[in-house]
C-alpha cells in the first residue's frame, strides 16, 4: 500500500463527502422548484435569483438553531441515529463507479473508492442499515408518533429488503459477478445490450424498491406529515434534523446512480460522452422521485407490506427461476 | 501495519459492544449495540479477503436484528431500563468465564498441533463469491438442503400460526355480526 494510493483514496473520499452533501441541499431546492411548478406554483423566489440562495439560507438555520434533547429520551441513541443514516449513505457510495476513469496530468483517476469484487452486495447491504436512523431516532424519543414511524420502518424494512435482493438476483446470475465495474463492462456495446431489455421485470421491481428503500412517495409511510407529524423527526431540531435529510437525499442520488449502472449501460464505453449520459441517466431518476411525490398519493403500511410479500415477491422469485431455466437450455 | 491496526481496532469495537449488550439494562442499548457488533464483524471478513461473507454478514444481521427490535417494541417500554431478576452472580460469571474458556479451547487445540490442511484448496482465479458457491454445492450440499427444508418448514408453520382467522374483517362486518364473534368467544374463556 504506497502513499500516493492513500493519498488518491483520501481526496476522493473528500471529493464524494463535499459533492454530495452539497448536492442534498441543492436536492431540496430542486424538490420544491419541481413540485411548484407541477403545482402551478412559484417555489422559493425570494432569497437570490430564482429563491438559489435559499438554500445558503436553510443551512445557516439549519447550523444556528439550538440543539434540543428533550427530557424523557434515551439521550445516547437519541444523539447516534441521525448519524446513522447520513454515515451509511455515504458508506455506500464506496463501491458505486461515478464516471468512467480519466487521465489527469498523466495520472489515471478511478473514480470509485474501492473496487471491492461484491460491489452491489455491499452497497444494498449499507444502505439497508441506513434504516437503522429512522428505527432508533423513533423509538428513542418517548413520542408517540416517534414510536409508530418505528414501527413502520421495522415494517417497511423487512418488506422491501426481500424483493430488492430477488430483483437483483437475475442480473447478476447474467453478468456473473457482483462488481459494479463488471455490469458497465458486461453492457459497454450499447443500447442493445443494456440489461433493461433481457430484464425489465426486475428492473421495474428494483426500480419500485429504490422507492421503499429511500423513503419516497408512494412509501412514505416513515414520516408522513399528515398522520404522524414527522414521525421519527417529530422530537429533533438544529443539524440533527438536517442530518436525516441528507441522509435521505444522498441515498436518493446515490440509488439513482445504482439504477442506470445495473440496468441501462452505465457509462457504457468510458468515453466523455457516455460519462454524460450516466450523469443524465442519474439526473432522470433522481427528477422521477419528486415527480412520483407530486403526482401520486401515499400507501398505507399494510398496503405496502401487501404488495411486497404477496405481489412483488411472487413475480420477483418467477423471474428467477424463468432466467435460470433461459440460462441453463 | 493497516491490517493488524484494524484487526486490533475492530477487536476492541466488537467486543465492546457484546460487553454493552450482555450487562445494560436498557433494551434499546442492548439491541443497538448488539446490531452494532455484528456488524463489526464483517470487518473482519473484510480484512481476511471473504468479501462475500462479510457483506453477507452485514445484510443477514441488520434484517434480524431489525426483527428483534420489532420484537422488544412490543415487549418493553424501550425508553426506560428492565428491571431485571438477578441470581447469584458469581455462578454466573464464574460459568461464563468457564465456558469461554472452553470454547477458545476447542477452536485453538487443532491449529496448535497443526495438522489442519484444507480439504478444498482454493482455486486459482475464481472470485470469492464462485468459491463460495462451489464448497456450498459440492461438499455442504446437503446442509444446505437440509436448511432450506427447515426454512420451508418454518415459513409453513409461520403463515399456519399467523393465518387464523385471516379471512375475517372487522371493518367490513355489521355490528351484530361482531357481537356475535365475542359472545363465542367469550363462551370459550367461561367454560
Amino acid at each position: 500500500m504506497d502513499t500516493a494510493y492513500l493519498v488518491e483514496t483520501v481526496i476522493k473520499v473528500v471529493v464524494i463527502l463535499l459533492v454530495f452533501s452539497a448536492l442534498a441541499g441543492f436536492g431540496t431546492y430542486f424538490e420544491r422548484k419541481i413540485l411548484a411548478f407541477m403545482q402551478r406554483r412559484l417555489g422559493p423566489m425570494n432569497v437570490g435569483p430564482y429563491g438559489l440562495l435559499q438554500i445558503a439560507a436553510d443551512g445557516i438555520k439549519l447550523f444556528t438553531k439550538e440543539d434540543i434533547i428533550p427530557t424523557g429520551v434515551v439521550a445516547t441513541i437519541f444523539k447516534l441515529a441521525p448519524v446513522i443514516t447520513a454515515a451509511t449513505a455515504f458508506m455506500a457510495a464506496a463501491a458505486i463507479p461515478f464516471l468512467p476513469s480519466f487521465t489527469i496530468f498523466g495520472y489515471t483517476v478511478h473514480p470509485i473508492v474501492a473496487d471491492v469484487n461484491i460491489g452491489i452486495l455491499y452497497v444494498m447491504g449499507v444502505m439497508a442499515i441506513g434504516l437503522y436512523g429512522p428505527l432508533l431516532g423513533g423509538m428513542a424519543s418517548a413520542n408517540k408518533f416517534s414510536l409508530i414511524s418505528a414501527a413502520r420502518a421495522a415494517a417497511v424494512f423487512i418488506s422491501y429488503e426481500v424483493v430488492t435482493g430477488l430483483a437483483i438476483l437475475a442480473p447478476i446470475m447474467m453478468v456473473g459477478s457482483l462488481s459494479l465495474i463488471d455490469f458497465n463492462e458486461y453492457q459497454a456495446g450499447g443500447i442493445g445490450d443494456w440489461i433493461v431489455w433481457s430484464q425489465p421485470v426486475a428492473f421495474i421491481l428494483f426500480w419500485i424498491a429504490a422507492f421503499a428503500e429511500t423513503g419516497r412517495t408512494p412509501f412514505h409511510l416513515i414520516a408522513n406529515d399528515h398522520e404522524i407529524i414527522d414521525g421519527f423527526g417529530t422530537e429533533y431540531s438544529g443539524m440533527r434534523w438536517g442530518l436525516f435529510f441528507i441522509g435521505e437525499y444522498a441515498n436518493m442520488f446515490f440509488i439513482s446512480f445504482v439504477i442506470p449502472l445495473v440496468f441501462l449501460g452505465g457509462y457504457g464505453d468510458g468515453s466523455f460522452l457516455g460519462a454524460l449520459a450516466l450523469l443524465g441517466k442519474m439526473a432522470f431518476f433522481f427528477f422521477f422521485f419528486l415527480w412520483t411525490r407530486a403526482a401520486w398519493p401515499d400507501v398505507r403500511p399494510d398496503q405496502l407490506m401487501w404488495l411486497c410479500w404477496k405481489v412483488l415477491m411472487p413475480i420477483a422469485v418467477i423471474n428467477v427461476v424463468i432466467t435460470g431455466f433461459v440460462m441453463m437450455f | 501495519m493497516f491490517e493488524a491496526v484494524a484487526f486490533y481496532l475492530f477487536a476492541f469495537l466488537t467486543i465492546s459492544m457484546f460487553y454493552i449488550t450482555v450487562t445494560t439494562s436498557q433494551a434499546l442499548y442492548a439491541l443497538t449495540a448488539l446490531a452494532a457488533g455484528m456488524i463489526f464483524i464483517s470487518a473482519f471478513f473484510f480484512i481476511l479477503g471473504a468479501d462475500f461473507l462479510g457483506a453477507v454478514q452485514i445484510i443477514v444481521y441488520t434484517g434480524a436484528v431489525m426483527a428483534i427490535y420489532a420484537f422488544g417494541m412490543m415487549f418493553f417500554d424501550s425508553t426506560r431500563s428492565v428491571r431485571e431478576k438477578q441470581g447469584n452472580k458469581y455462578i454466573i460469571s464464574g460459568l461464563a468465564i468457564l465456558s469461554a474458556v472452553l470454547v477458545v479451547l476447542i477452536f485453538a487445540a487443532p491449529m496448535i498441533s497443526t495438522n489442519m490442511t484444507a480439504f478444498y484448496p482454493s482455486i486459482e482465479g475464481a472470485g470469492n463469491t464462485q468459491e463460495v458457491g462451489m464448497v456450498l454445492f459440492t461438499k455442504y450440499l446437503i446442509p444446505f438442503e437440509v436448511a432450506a427444508v427447515m426454512l420451508l418448514v418454518a415459513m409453513i408453520a409461520g403463515i399456519v400460526l399467523a393465518g387464523k382467522k385471516m379471512d375475517l374483517s372487522l371493518t367490513l362486518m355489521n355490528q351484530a355480526e361482531i357481537d356475535e364473534i365475542k359472545k363465542e368467544q367469550d363462551k370459550k374463556v367461561l367454560s
